[in-house]
């Protein structure tokens, strides 16, 4: 099948929050100003009501789809977004942003500090989900959008979808959370944990201070080894690499090389390439942080709520088990809110959600398409 | 199933149910009944369906659904969430423990309506009374190896145990093999249909 694609995108720049008008985080901390990247694909229609808000995962950006110029990787989920695939860009309006705290363009640890002029470091403040939305609605703002189609992401994206829900219910007609969770489990705590101790253990991390300096690859690299088996399954690791041997890599009496060593290790070093290690930690921190209840009952909070709902989960996703969307869906029934939900077969694990993209198609097209057409 | 008595069917649900009303249709397979009700009844509909296959066609359709089983997705829900919990066909093919799902169902709708095929049709009797034979029946169309069905009962059963239960049927039709039958229903009918309250 010929991949329908968006052809050439561009990220933009929105900058907010100039001093003495910074942004309050939900800790009560200031910041600004704020740029954010983001991008757009399709067109917003005259009556501004088609625009849908995907909401990335961890690692990723704001390039969700298209291509950049001179490049041949497309966006992350570009599979998903473009003519005629689940997002429609011929028929919705569709922006990604990059989170507040990331590497990618919107301001993180690594941006310049105006009152030092040197980045930021640890002296960044503690951000939540919720601060990241906040910030996507200025963009939204910004662009004149009083209420999206939907807002949708996976994992980190879902946490997103789910605060969109709670704290600006009137402000979407829908959204769609993709595996993922109201608040971390202990054991996703512990692998991120881990993944925080490798960093900050690595010598050149030095308390964050290593901008211009050497970067602590090695303790960003194991973080991002830990992060990548948590995202397969044990089937689609037996799939994809088996117990094969491919020798390559650094000569050394334990390197059997086998291939799911050699993949871990080239996804640790690509990682290092385009990922800052204080965004590490301060995401992976929110994700940890975030409870959407907020010790409370969801079904209460969510009571009255006329957004609908869809929540998606994957078979053999461990690190995002089913229960987790269940409880989603369970809130959502109690207070009441039009909630449909699926559970899909599938092999490869937590990544499902980048992969399963039939029936992900297949089921957000038509969960638009009724919004579309709901009043 | 043959279609003509699932049509009368879908007709009999639809007529029992109110304009502008709330439904929760468990088993709701793709969706058809709630579509329709939608569609003729301006309803508020929500489906409970296990298998993934329907869930994509009840999207499709434009219908709420969530991927649950019918047991665990019903005792979630608070009392009288909905007007109409309907049970076509579902009670006597999925459900493990009937009672308990029917007691819930009655605690999380306000009315429940219930249809499944009879197992004491003149032909089924004469199955097993005759030939010895586990029956096979236009509404009971499976041999024993290849059934969806765990449960076998007849109208009789399910009006005896409404009464000891103190559940109120409000409304009731028996299918026969071409129209509604009145006619020793236990005997000629081939589905029964109920509507059933609890004070």
């Amino acid at each position: 099948m010929e991949d329908k694609s968006l052809g050439i995108v561009e990220t933009k720049n929105f900058i907010f929050a100039e001093p003495p008008n910074e942004f309050e985080l939900e800790n009560g901390e200031k910041l600004g100003p704020i740029t954010v990247a983001f991008e757009t694909y399709g067109k917003l229609n005259k009556e501004r009501s088609n625009a849908v808000l995907i909401t990335h995962a961890f690692s990723g950006d704001a390039h969700a789809a298209g291509y950049y110029e001179g490049d041949n990787k497309p966006g992350w989920w570009n599979s998903m977004i473009g003519p005629e695939k689940a997002f429609d860009t011929d028929k919705y309006y569709v922006i990604c942003s990059n989170v507040l705290g990331g590497c990618s363009g919107t301001t993180g640890p690594s941006s310049i500090n105006p009152e030092t002029g040197k980045p930021y470091g640890l002296d960044f403040p503690l951000i939540s989900i919720n601060d990241m939305v906040n910030v996507q609605n200025k963009l939204l703002e910004s662009l004149n959008i009083e209420k999206l189609l939907t807002v949708a992401g996976g994992s980190m994206g879902g946490m997103q979808a789910l605060s969109w829900l709670i704290k600006h219910p009137d402000k979407i007609k829908s959204t769609i959370i993709i595996a993922s969770a109201i608040k971390h489990s202990p054991q996703q705590i512990a692998f991120d944990e881990v993944g925080r101790v490798s960093i900050i253990s690595d010598p050149s991390w030095n308390e964050g201070d290593y901008y211009g300096k050497e970067n602590p690859v090695r303790g960003l690299a194991l973080a991002r080894m830990v992060g990548h088996i948590t995202y397969m399954s044990n089937e689609s690791m037996m799939e994809k690499f088996g117990r094969r041997i491919r020798n390559v890599g650094e000569k050394h009496k334990f390197n059997t090389g086998f291939e799911i060593e050699n993949y871990l290790h080239y996804r640790g070093s690509s990682f290092v390439e385009r990922f800052d290690a204080n965004s590490y930690l301060y995401i992976t921190k929110a994700i940890d942080c975030y409870d959407a209840s907020e010790g409370k009952n969801l079904s209460e909070i969510l009571h009255g709520v006329k957004a609908k709902v869809m929540v998606l989960a994957f078979k053999s996703d461990w690190l995002y088990p089913k229960y987790q969307s269940k409880e989603i869906v369970k809130a959502c029934k109690v207070a009441g809110i039009d909630t449909t939900s699926c559970e899909i077969e599938s092999t490869y694990g937590h990544d499902a959600f980048l992969l399963e993209i039939k029936e992900e198609t297949q089921l957000v097209k038509h969960f638009l398409e009724k919004v579309a057409q709901a009043d | 199933m043959l279609q003509y008595i699932r049509e009368i069917e879908f007709q009999t649900i639809c007529d029992y149910i109110k304009k502008g009303s709330s439904v929760l249709d468990l088993g709701c397979g793709d969706c058809e009944l709630l579509q329709r009700l939608i569609k003729d009844k301006n309803i508020k509909a929500q489906g409970i369906e296990i298998d993934e296959k329907e869930i994509y066609k009840c999207v499709k359709k434009g219908v709420s659904v969530l991927h649950e089983d019918i047991e665990y997705g019903l005792s979630e829900y608070k009392d009288k969430s909905f007007d109409y919990i309907v049970l076509q066909q579902s009670l006597s093919e999925v459900v493990k423990k009937p009672d308990k799902v029917i007691q819930e169902a009655l605690r999380v709708g306000r009315k429940v309506i219930i249809s499944f095929s009879n197992f004491a049709h003149y032909s089924a009797r004469l199955q097993i009374f005759l030939k010895g034979r586990t029956p096979v029946t236009p509404s009971l169309p499976y041999a024993w190896h290849n059934t969806p069905n765990l449960h076998f009962l007849s109208l009789s059963d399910f009006i005896e145990y409404c009464k000891e239960r103190n559940m109120k049927i409000e409304r009731k039709t028996y299918l026969g093999t071409k129209r509604k039958t009145y006619f020793f229903p236990n005997f000629c009918a081939l589905v029964g249909i109920f509507m059933i309250s609890q004070d």
